[in-house]
């Protein structure tokens, strides 16, 4: 076989852990698309260029909340090269991610609900003249009465955004209570009551969302998309379309960033499906960037209240969680992420009593969705800002009150999550030791601090959006008498690196080289299911379908070989694209040779592996948001300057330490955590997804504040500091190899450790995020003033809650159900879809 | 009859020198170097993520120096050099840049990576041996969500160190 390496790296070193060694997993490789990402060759979906191939433009909506009396398009089809005009009524029936809230159209029919909600569609020959013509479209609306926040949304029962929901413009409430919360706080010393806000943000990919759809020459439906869940967006193409989900094929392009904003159905790719269709010619979307702003499905801003009983060593003894979510127009995940504010305040430290009270709602601006950390961010910003009060109260140092009370590895929540390996002790103590904390808490000169926080986050969430028992990763392999192996599955790279971790594991069963690998990835065609890039779900889950097929084929091959060989099966060892005899590597045949005797002993060599996650003991409704097989920890230090002049915040070093399990290419798995810490950062100091009226004499509609990439501030390479990362590798026996998710998690406790930090530089409490000059400035002036020295919310609106599901924790004999609502223990399979957030 | 629109209007044409290939290309008036480059010549190497100057992500060199070709009228670039990423290898094999940054982690999505590379060249191209914090100040204007930058600054550092060692061999 021709040692075609190209220019991979050699894999010459090896990695070793437990005792076995490795010669892929864990060894520092260059990804397999690394290649075609610095040579430009990577195929994004704009990057698409179809003969006869047509433009699609979208008309938005000017109002943030109004009805739409009439749409003419006439003048604009009159316009040449104007191909097709779509309106609503061409595409109305309802969908969305979840199954419990089938609320959007691709084109409004009659009703829009936030500044950029698409009303028309105009496709033409080129780009500009679909620009020019929308321009030609009159819309007649009325326009309606627009809730700008929550408290306006409780204020404003009508008129309703949307005619489902709770009640008035409340999308979801949420009430869960495990054990007596109230008899917790009785046997506190210490009782603390906090309030906290969390700005929205968004995902800010750089790549603009874009889509190209054809006609096949045999009448299917091809779609490229820049999708991170092509299976999810296959489903909701075959109900939007009346079509058939096997006369349609979705590939996902790699995105350029996702981040949980390619992760929705969306209107445009739904609009140039149908055009392409309609027009049997490719049809081409590409969003402006102002049109991606309008997308979002970002963080949610979520007003929280917590109540937190301790002892006097910094035991926790209850607590009790209220929030209030800014929805924004539409369901997207929004019932999922209500119940993920709530879901994981239990997975770090061991909270004996816990109540959740969620309440989101709609309100007329861009819909809020799935942002890396999904409604986790939130929540761990108050609970790791309101330790630190605590550590202060009691007089410990906040890294020591944490280490008293991490949750110990496969214990099971208050909620009835099973976790797995838990080394967040072990994380606390390296950015302890790294980062000098003893000699700089509360020692340093003013002006200069260091905060800590902590996190955790799902390898992979445990149910899938929609009601099934299939697996939620599926891989087939290839054995091609040539040597190579390829790839099937519906992953899908965003970036993360999904591509490699297949290749990584494949390779490393198989003893060959990745670059022997091909992959055919996120083609609902091409691959078996994979739910998608979404709840840091690929590595564990379509990594141990790749693991299991692998082996698969390993067998079968052994079983020739041993047979050629003469040598008992176990004793052959597969590396370095060879089979042999571990005791006598002499005794070999090539990984070629392998195959070929295998495909002449058993026919064609194709495996497949699939993965089901465990079923989770938690059986109460709303239990399906929060499970998973295992969850990653991390601990992180940031060190602050803070001028208390200008107010100005300065982030010199941050230290973070993410218990991983293992890194299957450990400067990928780095490069996950500083581009979470870098994320983290962003939301921390400057990132905030705002909006404005406009003056009165013009519509005074609700308009985003600076939808472009100027206006909204991230982080430039000037503003990232220094990140010393150490991964902390015990292996979990739920992952691949025993590797943990990396994706989102580090970014968690970045909010909070900043916070914290802003705290020992200069001694004021923002309270919210981002933390920005002008809330410091604010909060310094109260201190001066001989005030709090705090900068955040005061009151939580009145909300009616429901009562609480309540939910007996594992301790108290509690079997997973709500003992005040029916049991699910045996309940039979329902017939219909059902979300199993709901 | 219908009339062609403006897009299909192709009366500018120029001649340049794309990638130390003369090339001629027709298109509208109005387009940006960054359109003619991906939709009049293919080479869709170069990324957009604004097209207005902002994100940094369809940065190419005219004359060697890096500019956003967003922001370039086509019809600026008669007669001139302009380098994309498509350029950057040479005899099939990739740039120092490029073999650090696929080494070491520095293109995750992918999307920025084109336009920092050719802005590293440009740096490299003028100062052969910048610091961090010329590293940093160069790249200030490519935003980039997946890395945060660190492995970005260190593959530039190691594909320096690398242009060094060519140099000192060929000398």
């Amino acid at each position: 076989m021709p040692e075609e390496k190209d220019s991979t790296k050699s894999t010459d070193s090896h990695s070793k852990a437990n005792g076995h060694e490795f010669r892929v997993i864990g060894v520092p490789r260059r990804r397999v698309d690394a290649r075609a990402k610095v040579t430009g060759q990577t195929r994004f979906a704009d990057d698409i260029f179809l003969p006869r191939m047509a433009h699609c433009k979208l008309l938005r909506s000017p109002h943030p909340h109004a009805r739409i009396r009439k749409i003419d398009a006439s003048r604009a089809l009159a316009c040449p090269g104007v191909y097709l005009v779509l309106t609503g009524k061409d595409l109305p029936i309802q969908y969305g991610i979840l199954p419990v809230s089938q609320d959007e159209q691709a084109l409004c029919v009659d009703h829009v609900r936030h500044v950029g909600d698409p009303v028309a569609a105009v496709i033409a020959r080129e780009e500009l003249t679909a620009f020019e013509a929308l321009d030609l479209i009159d819309v007649e609306y009325e326009v309606l009465k627009t809730i700008s926040n929550p408290e306006e949304a409780l204020a404003t029962p009508e008129p309703r955004i949307h005619e489902y929901g709770e009640e008035g413009n409340i999308h979801k409430l949420v009430a869960l209570e495990f054990g007596n919360v109230e008899e917790g706080f009785a046997e506190a010393d210490e009782i603390f009551e906090d309030s906290f806000f969390y700005q929205g943000n968004t995902h800010l990919p750089i790549e603009q969302h874009a889509a190209v759809a054809i006609k096949d020459p045999d009448g299917k439906l091809t779609i490229w998309s820049s999708t991170q869940t092509p299976h999810y967006l296959h489903r909701a193409l075959a109900k939007v379309l009346e079509m058939p989900a096997a006369h349609i094929r979705v590939i996902a392009t790699p995105n350029g960033g996702g981040f949980g904003g390619k992760s929705d159905p969306f209107n445009h790719e739904i609009v140039v499906a149908k055009a392409a269709l309609v027009l049997d010619r490719p049809v081409k979307i590409c969003l402006t960037r102002e049109e991606v702003f309008y997308c979002h499905r970002g963080r949610h801003p979520v007003l929280m209240k917590f109540k937190t009983g301790v002892k006097k060593d910094g035991t926790i003894t209850g607590m009790h969680l209220q929030t209030l979510i800014d929805g924004g127009a539409y369901g997207s995940y929004g019932v999922a992420s209500t119940f993920y504010c709530g879901a994981l305040q239990t997975t770090t430290y061991h909270i004996p009593r816990y109540r959740y009270e969620g309440c989101r709602t709609f309100t007329n601006k861009p819909p809020c969705g799935p942002k890396r950390g999904h409604g986790t961010p939130q929540p761990r910003f108050g609970q790791e800002v309101q330790l630190d009060k605590i550590a202060e109260k009691l007089k410990m140092d906040p890294a020591d009150l944490r280490l008293g009370i991490v949750e110990s590895s496969n214990a099971m929540t208050a909620n009835f999550f099973r976790l797995g390996t838990v080394n967040l002790a072990e994380c606390i103590r390296r950015v302890v030791q790294l980062s000098g904390w003893k000699e700089k808490f509360r020692k340093l000169p003013e002006g200069r601090g260091v905060g800590l926080a902590c996190s955790a986050y799902l390898t992979g969430a445990g149910l899938p959006i929609y009601w099934n028992n299939m697996p939620h990763s599926g891989v087939q392999l290839k054995f091609d008498r040539s040597g190579g192996v390829t790839i099937f599955c519906g992953a899908t790279e965003i970036g993360q690196g999904s591509d490699d971790v297949l290749a990584g594991i494949v390779a490393e069963v198989l003893g060959i080289d990745t670059f022997d690998v091909r992959l055919f990835t996120g083609d609902t065609d091409l691959g078996p299911v994979d739910l998608g890039s979404y709840s840091s779900r690929v590595t564990l889950m379509a990594g141990n379908a790749a693991l299991q097929a692998a082996e698969r084929g390993k067998a079968l091959l052994a079983e020739a070989v041993a047979e050629k060989l003469a040598v008992p099966r176990e004793r052959l060892r597969f590396a370095d694209r060879r089979v042999f005899d571990s005791t006598a590597p002499e005794k070999s045949v090539t990984f070629q040779e392998a195959i070929c005797l295998a495909e002449a002993r058993f026919g064609t060599i194709g495996t497949v592996g699939s993965y089901t996650p465990p079923k989770s003991p938690a059986l109460y409704k709303g239990g399906g948001v929060g499970p998973s097989p295992t969850y990653s920890y991390s601990a992180a230090v940031v060190e602050v300057e803070v001028n208390a002049t200008t107010g100005w915040i300065a982030v010199p070093k941050i230290w973070i330490a993410h218990d991983i399990g293992r890194a299957l290419n450990p400067p990928l798995a780095r490069g996950q955590v500083e581009g979470s810490v870098y994320m983290g950062l962003g939301e921390a100091l400057m990132e905030e997804q705002e909006f404005r009226r406009l003056p009165k004499r013009l519509s005074h509609a609700l308009v985003h504040k600076f939808p472009s990439i100027l206006e909204y501030k991230s982080p430039t390479s000037l503003d990232m500091p220094d990140v010393i990362t150490e991964l902390i590798e015990e292996p979990d026996p739920r992952g691949p190899f025993g590797a943990k998710e990396v994706g989102q998690g580090p970014l968690l406790p970045i909010m909070p450790a900043v916070a914290n930090a802003v705290y020992d530089a200069v001694g004021v409490r923002i309270d919210e995020v981002p933390i920005t000059p002008e809330k410091i400035m604010k909060a310094l002036a109260e201190k001066k003033a001989g005030r709090e020295p705090r900068f955040g919310p005061s009151h939580f609106p009145h909300v009616n809650w429901p009562e609480p599901l309540r939910v007996p924790p594992p301790w108290e004999g509690g079997d997973g159900n709500a003992v005040n609502d029916v049991a699910r223990r045996a309940k039979p399979r329902p017939e219909k879809e059902k979300v199993l957030a709901s | 009859m219908a009339t062609l629109s403006i897009e299909s209007q192709k009366t500018s044409q120029i001649r340049f020198t794309l990638n130390g290939e003369e090339v001629d290309v027709s298109f509208a008036p109005y387009k940006t170097l960054l359109e003619v480059l991906r939709e009049d010549l293919g080479h869709t190497g170069t990324k957009h993520g604004c097209e207005l100057g902002e994100c940094g992500a369809c940065a190419v060199l005219l004359d060697g120096k890096a500019v956003l070709s967003c922001l370039v009228l086509a019809l600026e670039c008669d007669g001139r050099r302009v380098l994309t990423v498509e350029g950057l290898g040479e005899e099939g094999k990739l740039h120092p840049l490029q073999d650090a940054f696929a080494d070491l982690g520095a293109a995750q999505c992918g999307y920025c990576t084109p336009a920092i590379l050719v802005t590293a060249k440009a740096l490299l191209d003028q100062n052969p041996h910048p610091n961090r914090d010329q590293i940093r100040e160069a790249l200030s204007g490519n935003l980039c969500r997946c890395t945060g930058y660190l492995q970005i600054f260190e593959a530039v550092e190691a594909a320096i160190v690398k242009i060094a060692g060519q140099n000192n061999s060929e000398t």
